[in-house]
């Protein structure tokens, strides 16, 4: 009954770093199915897909469709051949309407002119059949995440896609969207279209798919029908071990207030605020959460309270000191410390060594120079107790970091951000994109300096993180606060998402009582 | 499994190495061909490109007398383009600081050494001007280096002439010269039958100086960080418009002081009419060496070399001294050409990491 639709054999590759992604790896995926990829991050996920979709090349091994081989050599071979993938990062371009995006590449025209009547049709018309519900003539710039990878998903499908490739939908979504998405691809798995799902969201998988191959380090290390095999030995044969979701600490107890944020208001444009009054105590020894969508002022807050934004107005203080007028150094020396969500840009220089990474916010300090020089003694020891601390793999601190993996990175990160004598840690999404491990590390590393008692302030796209780490949760919604837990632990997901979304918004007086000294 | 990982790291070091040598290789090997193809006599204009530097004591001198002005200005660029800014105001910081130092030279009147350091610093202040204004210009109104810098080279250049024209010109000299430099600011020959000066010291001095500042002090370490992701430092707390206008005053300060030595190192006056050349001869000497002031030496004394080669040559045989420009080109296209010996080096790398998997895999097989 199952036929074989696709097979990737015996692939193998090798990035240019050394980085061997995929070894040996073998693939099957049966025509109609939900075909759940799942593995750690840095398990070779990606890069199968990318090699499937024409993005990367194989060093070895063969792709077959329907029996026969192929060759891929780039994403249009893929499309030609009726493979095609939504992209983690949407690829629209944010000025032009839905339907301009969905056509794309293969625009209809009429007396050899660009026709917008018909581009409108074919959008249309896919989105009825596919049950789809955009608006053609919207802009993209203007639709919310979720809307936005259905337009991906279109674009896929007017292209003739039969295997739709989907590289972590999910991670951007909030539950509810989740769940309309799910709707949508059994809509088109009863279509008979194949769908390859890749995600570490076990439930999701649970609920979604039909047949589920695991991945790590590079290796297939599974296939199984779902249903046939709990989320635990999944789990298991992930990480190669059972991993504990459950955050182990004490309860908080918070003290006198550190960040003292009052009534901040952000412009991103003339007419919007990306701020709307927002404002919050975090106190030393405890760790305040903010849950939200992301793009609901989340960034601009975190970039406003280290320096690294100065136009807003409003009050912001740290440890009585009002950081207005100072400079990204001086708030740094006023013990803040920021983990950047843009780990690439801002977190390190890709160019440098594990070293220069780790000494950027104090190697002008008085203990690192020896006489009018760098003391390089001094920085060489210290780095490589910080590798050893935050167990960072690496060949020493002389290692360019962009020879590491996601994780590794950020740990050199954390290993700068955490020893810097923080009073004020800003954390945005500091596990994002890095493997179970590292992200366990750096969420417990988070709880230890709270218990030393600082003030963490912990921003987080991932549910179950903000939601285990933090003591208590704000929920952002457009630019301003939609809720308050005092006790992050009595959240309740679906309720949260609701939140989220902005169908539910708490009374002023609900939400006030973050702000006020308690 | 770490000495694998170290073995990696040697290959990316490697082919930085041996990409440089393999496009001076290539390049070299176009220069014989062409040499092969025009020449009557190829074999002596070859001997003489190759050997010919090295023939004579006065040749031999030659090379140094090309080698301290890129000193000066392969230092200054590295330390610009270090932070990132394609600042091309060096060239022009050369020449007005040797204008600079001229005026110094002919209208004061100080004791030996002092004069000579007054001229220095003066000339120094005025490059650091020169390379300071396009940096004000991006910082303050975002424009562009590339464009401002040139601009102000014509402006240094045309200035300059004015400077030498209207206030020190010697209309005894036949020719549009300054008078003639007092002996208290010159700087001292110092082998006999060349013209290789003192200034020789002084380009090492800067050279080491500028390794120093570079990448053993803590500015340094700014400036290389600002170039090489400047949110990064920003992010971190670095005042980034304060090292981009540091890098850039520093260096101009050093080209400013390139063309006082080379005026007063080589000549009894100032005798330019145009842009000299050596503050574009010191950006690929900096692209060469990586911008790391640790290797203009060497690379600035293989341009050096082929100079001299070049112009022994043109003397001798039938090959004009333009030669010397191809192979220059050639080099430079190589040598930033960054995927370059790329499959090559990748397939090292591919290997390395197999055996690396293979023998984790012994190791867990038993």
């Amino acid at each position: 009954m199952a036929r074989n639709i696709l097979s990737m054999e015996d692939i193998t590759k090798v990035y240019p770093n050394g980085f061997v992604a995929n070894k040996n790896v073998n693939l099957s995926v049966n025509e109609g199915e939900i075909h759940a990829l799942i593995g750690e991050n840095g398990a070779g996920k990606s890069t199968l897909m990318k090699i499937l979709f024409g993005v990367e090349k194989a060093d070895e091994g063969k792709i077959l469709l329907n029996g026969e081989e192929i060759q891929i050599d780039n994403p249009n071979v893929a499309i030609g051949h009726g493979i095609g993938m939504v992209h983690q990062h949407f690829m629209l371009v944010p000025s032009l309407t839905v339907a301009e995006n969905v056509v794309v590449g293969m625009e209809p025209k009429t007396n050899g002119f660009f026709s917008m009547e018909k581009t409108i049709k074919i959008t249309k018309e896919a989105s009825e059949l596919y049950n789809f519900k955009v608006d053609p003539r919207s802009k993209i710039k203007d639709l919310t995440v979720g809307m936005k990878q259905k337009v991906e998903i279109l674009k896929a499908l007017v292209r003739g896609a039969k295997i739709l490739i989907l590289d972590e939908p999910t991670a951007v979504l909030t539950p509810q969207e989740t769940t309309e998405l799910f709707k949508e691809l059994k809509g088109l798995k009863e279509k008979g279209y194949t769908i390859i799902f890749i995600s570490h969201k076990l439930n999701e998988i649970i609920e979604l798919c039909d047949r589920i191959t695991i991945m790590r380090d590079g290796k297939i290390v599974g296939v199984e029908k779902v249903g046939k095999i709990t989320e635990q030995d999944i789990s298991r044969m992930m990480v190669g071990r059972d991993i504990i979701l459950e955050v182990i600490k004490e309860k908080a107890k918070p003290k006198q207030p550190v960040l003292n944020i009052q009534n901040i208001i952000k412009y991103s444009t003339p007419e919007k605020k990306i701020l709307n009054d927002v404002s919050f105590i975090v106190r030393s020894g405890e760790i305040l959460g903010i849950a939200g969508v992301e793009g609901n002022g989340q960034k601009e807050l975190s970039e406003i309270i280290t320096g690294m934004d100065e136009s807003y107005d409003g009050e912001i203080s740290i440890n009585d000191t009002n950081i207005k007028k100072l400079s990204i150094r001086d708030i740094r020396e006023l013990g803040v410390s920021h983990i950047s969500e843009d780990r690439m840009t801002y977190g390190i220089v890709g160019d440098g060594t594990i070293a220069e990474n780790m000494i950027s916010d104090r190697y002008y300090k008085k203990k690192y120079q020896k006489g009018f020089l760098l003391n390089f003694e001094k920085i060489k020891k210290e780095s490589k107790e910080l590798i050893e601390m935050f167990n960072v793999k690496c060949d020493g601190h002389k290692q360019p970091i962009n020879m590491l993996s996601g994780g590794n990175m950020q740990k050199v990160v954390a290993a700068r951000e955490f020893t810097s004598g923080s009073t004020l840690v800003i954390a945005n999404q500091p596990t994002r994109g890095i493997d179970v491990g590292a992200s366990s590390f750096i969420r417990n590393k988070l709880i230890e300096l709270r218990d030393q008692g600082d003030a963490i302030l912990l921003i987080s796209a991932d549910l179950n993180e903000v939601l285990e780490v933090s003591d208590s949760l704000i929920v952002m919604n457009n630019g301003e606060i939609a809720a308050y837990f005092e006790d992050a632990k009595l959240v309740n997901e679906d309720e949260l998402g609701e939140y989220m979304l902005g169908l539910k918004r708490m009374t002023d007086e609900e939400i006030r009582r973050v702000a006020d000294v308690k | 499994m770490l000495s694998r990982m170290t073995n990696k790291n040697n290959v990316e070091k490697q082919f930085e190495i041996l990409r440089t040598l393999v496009a001076i290789a290539i390049a070299l090997s176009i220069a014989f061909i062409i040499i092969l193809l025009i020449s009557d006599n190829p074999i002596n204009a070859l001997a003489s490109f190759v050997i010919g530097p090295l023939t004579t004591t006065r040749r031999l001198g030659n090379i140094v007398e090309a080698l301290i002005p890129l000193l000066f200005t392969g230092t200054a660029v590295s330390l610009i383009f270090s932070a990132n800014q394609t600042n091309l105001a060096v060239e022009g910081a050369f020449f007005i600081g040797g204008v600079g130092a001229s005026f110094m030279a002919t209208q004061l009147n100080l004791p030996p050494g002092i004069h000579l350091v007054v001229a220095l610093i003066v000339a120094g202040i005025i490059g650091a001007l020169a390379c300071g204004i396009p940096a004000i210009l991006y910082i303050k109104f975002d424009a562009r280096p590339v464009v401002s810098s040139l601009m102000v080279n014509y402006v240094c250049l045309y200035l300059g002439l004015a400077v030498i024209n209207h206030v020190i010109r010697d209309p005894a000299a036949g020719f549009l010269a300054s008078f003639k430099f007092n002996k208290t600011a010159v700087l001292p020959k110092i082998i006999k039958g060349t013209n290789v000066h003192f200034g020789i010291f002084l380009g090492i001095i800067i050279v080491i100086l500028g390794y120093l500042y570079l990448y053993k002090y803590k500015k340094g370490y700014e400036i290389r960080m600002v170039g090489k992701n400047v949110d990064f430092a920003k992010y971190s707390g670095i005042n980034v418009n304060s090292v981009l206008m540091s890098a850039q005053l520093l260096g101009g300060f050093i080209a400013g002081m390139g063309g006082a030595v080379e005026v007063l190192g080589m000549y009894n006056r100032f005798q330019y009419q145009k842009l000299t050349g050596h503050g574009f001869d010191g950006i690929l000497v900096g692209i060469i060496a990586k911008n790391n002031p640790k290797l203009v030496p060497l690379t600035a004394l293989f341009l050096a070399y082929i100079r001299v080669g070049a112009d022994v040559m043109s003397r001798v045989s039938d090959i004009p001294i333009e030669l010397v420009s191809i192979i220059q080109a050639i080099i430079i296209m190589f040598v930033v050409a960054e995927r370059f010996l790329y499959k090559l080096k990748h397939k090292k790398i591919v290997s390395l990491s197999r055996n690396e998997i293979n023998e984790k895999e012994e190791i867990v097989n038993g």
